[in-house]
């Protein structure tokens, strides 16, 4: 594909393109640790960021990143971190932060080997069931992966809109092949790329409450000296903020901080179909592993086989409904993972129709080929 | 005196449904935040432009009293909040305020790092030797010997001296207080929050509840007395031995120093930034060489 008027046709690596996506969805603060395989999206925007004069920090260790992003953000500027698997358990307690006080934030998860330090330079998909559940207490969160360096651009773009719109932190999964795999890709024009702002709050600041319900059920957002002044606190709290044990007040404010997730699910929910109009086999995959399974899907098709790939873009809010439309459509599903089997335990979970799963779990820090997907294809 | 008093109360506190506070009987954290209101009265500063960011404890809950931009975060990581706050908007007084074991324990590493840093930030950390909030358990301020919920049989550690340690980190103004002292801290908070640079103000108070009555330190006011009995002016403790200041603890300012503000220096950053960029550009206009990107 060839670049048109205002486009850019560049060379770029994963964590590049993030960068790129990040500046596009006008990310000016970020904060971030050194770590295996994330660094170079430190290093990346330690240039550019001042350049439009935005700002960028390294931390003494990721809670503080985290928190600076969190405080970055309530002054109204939109920020984000990076990490990898040990970072990104540090990240988890100031995440809970985010999610309780319904603070703007994107957090980039270059996933490599774990448990603990693990293989820093090799890939997995391990923090799968991390991103959606590790801070503690029952939260809403978004879980957003990129399988090409082009995803890493748009997705990131997408992570930014979508914190913005739902005052909630997003977190993206990329892995180490994605990172650093490079490839030429088309960048738009800045002003075919939608940015969503956070809504501002237009009543006077002695009306204003900074927690109340709304039609969306996301209140609007005021930054901290725009005027103003009001209450952030990670306890549960009212609307105008302030801690509060009510369990009239407990009840409905944790009602709506899930249900602003579950009122946007069509437009934070993103797949990707590929051959799944007459597919009777199909691939349900995502990050890197997708490319994998597209190849194999292709494969297939050469051999004659009816086969079919859904790549999950979105990873939590689970995309229950094309995930189970898939289910109904198949007679068996392959669920290659470079884990030991985090978005299966989802996939069997909403198999009502008691399609058969086939799970192909690699956990050597390699990537999962095309031939071993092909296989299972083939084989039922 | 009592009209000044009522300017404060009807200017600084909140009003709505925050009162009583969680504060026992006697607590020196009202005494602090007495101190900080009326340094930020003296001062003048609107109330639109002051952030103040707390963790987690007694401390932590200071600013929800207050009627400024308030940010009661995660323990121990007020400082990591304050440097986003302060770096994403400089023009704002950011001044965080936290105990003992919130700031050196839990939240030490923030702390040193923070000093280092040298953003425009102030600290205020009320010390009173112990977790309050969570039931008296030994912090690390807690004193060689005492008595905690964790150290009954007396404890074995020893404490930091926090002001010291921000000398050291490379805080750029680091005064000491006390409760007792409550006009001179109010002049300290002054002097820190005017300070460009990392300023620190540690306050000794105390906790009669925990601390105080589980090492029979007495009542509240027999503590608070017991630090004008034992604090010494910086100025005048140079001239005592190590055995004079046995049990005793100095006061007043213990470091201020000019040294760059990073807060400001980034904007040094973002010069030198675009000032690269506009030689690439011109290297690459002048030589038509195609770099991958600009």
């Amino acid at each position: 594909m060839e670049a048109s008027e205002g486009q850019k046709k560049i060379l770029l690596q994963g964590n590049e393109a993030i960068v790129h996506g990040a500046l596009a969805a006008g990310c000016r603060f970020f904060a971030g640790y050194p770590i295996t395989p994330a660094s170079e999206i430190s290093e990346i925007l330690s240039v550019k960021l001042p350049l439009v004069g935005g700002t960028f920090i390294q931390m003494e260790d990721e809670i503080a990143s985290m928190g600076a992003i969190i405080g970055a953000s309530l002054a109204g500027v939109k920020s984000m971190t990076a990490t990898s698997g040990p970072g990104f358990s540090l990240i988890q307690e100031n995440l809970g932060y985010a999610c309780i006080t319904e603070v703007p934030c994107v957090i980039v998860n270059v996933m490599r080997g774990g448990p603990s330090t693990g293989l820093p330079t090799n890939v997995a998909q391990g923090d799968v069931l991390m991103a959606r559940w590790g801070t503690h207490g029952d939260h809403p969160i978004i879980v957003l992966s990129v399988s090409s360096v082009s995803e890493c651009f748009s997705v990131t773009i997408k992570a930014f809109n979508l914190s913005e719109k739902f005052r909630v932190p997003v977190i993206i999964l990329s892995d180490e092949v994605v990172a650093h795999t490079r490839e030429s890709v088309i960048l738009p024009n800045q002003n075919e790329i939608q940015v969503f702002d956070r809504i501002t709050p237009s009543v006077p600041p002695e009306w204003y409450k900074p927690y109340a319900e709304n039609n969306r059920g996301v209140p609007d957002m005021a930054a901290v000296g725009d005027g103003y002044r009001h209450h952030v606190t990670g306890l549960v709290h009212d609307e105008r903020g302030f801690p509060t044990q009510q369990p009239k007040e407990v009840e409905q404010f944790l009602n709506r901080l899930h249900n602003k997730i579950t009122k946007g699910f069509s437009e934070i929910v993103m797949t990707k179909s590929f051959e799944m109009e007459d597919a009777e086999v199909c691939v349900i995959a995502y990050g890197s592993v997708a490319r994998s399974a597209m190849r194999a899907v292709k494969d297939a098709r050469m051999q004659g086989i009816k086969a079919g790939m859904v790549q999950l873009v979105t990873l939590f809010p689970f995309p229950r409904k094309v995930v189970d439309s898939a289910l109904r459509q198949c007679k068996a599903v392959i669920i290659p993972e470079m884990n030991m089997g985090q978005i299966s335990r989802e996939i069997h979970r909403v198999n009502q129709a008691g399609t058969r799963i086939i799970k192909h779990n690699r956990i050597d820090g390699h990537l999962i080929t095309p031939s071993e997907i092909l296989k299972h294809l083939i084989s039922v | 005196m009592l009209e000044r008093a009522e300017i404060i109360r009807q200017e600084y506190l909140r009003h709505d449904k925050k009162f009583p506070h969680v504060w026992c009987p006697g607590c020196g954290n009202g005494i602090v935040m007495n101190a900080l209101l009326r340094a930020i009265h003296h001062l003048e500063l609107p109330k639109d432009n002051i952030v103040l960011a707390s963790g987690i404890g007694c401390s932590g809950r200071l600013p929800t009293y207050v009627d400024f931009n308030t940010i009661h975060t995660t323990h121990g990581r007020a400082l990591t909040f304050a440097t986003g706050v302060k770096l994403a908007k400089p023009q704002l007084s950011v001044i965080a305020v936290m105990g003992d074991g919130d700031a050196t324990a839990i939240g030490g590493n923030h702390f040193i790092h923070a000093a280092r840093r040298n953003l425009n930030i102030t600290a205020i950390i009320i010390n009173n030797n112990t977790y309050g909030m969570t039931g008296g358990q030994y912090s690390p301020t807690t004193p060689y010997g005492s008595k905690s919920t964790t150290s009954v049989y007396g404890h074995v550690e020893h404490a930091f001296n926090i002001a010291e340690l921000a000398v050291v980190a490379g805080a750029s103004f680091v005064a000491r207080g006390t409760v007792y002292h409550a006009n001179h801290l109010n002049t300290m908070i002054q002097q820190a929050i005017v300070k460009k640079g990392f300023s620190v103000v540690e306050v000794i108070s105390n906790c009669h509840v925990q601390h105080g009555r589980r090492n029979k330190l007495g009542n509240a006011v027999q503590m608070i007395n017991s630090f004008k009995e034992n604090a010494v002016p910086v100025g005048k403790a140079e001239g005592m031995t190590a055995a004079d200041m046995q049990g005793k603890f100095t006061i007043g300012v213990l470091c201020d120093v000019e040294k760059p503000v990073s807060t400001e220096e980034y904007d040094r950053v973002r010069q030198a930034a675009q000032t690269e960029a506009s030689r690439i550009a011109e290297e690459k206009a002048k030589n038509g060489v195609k770099r991958y990107e600009e």
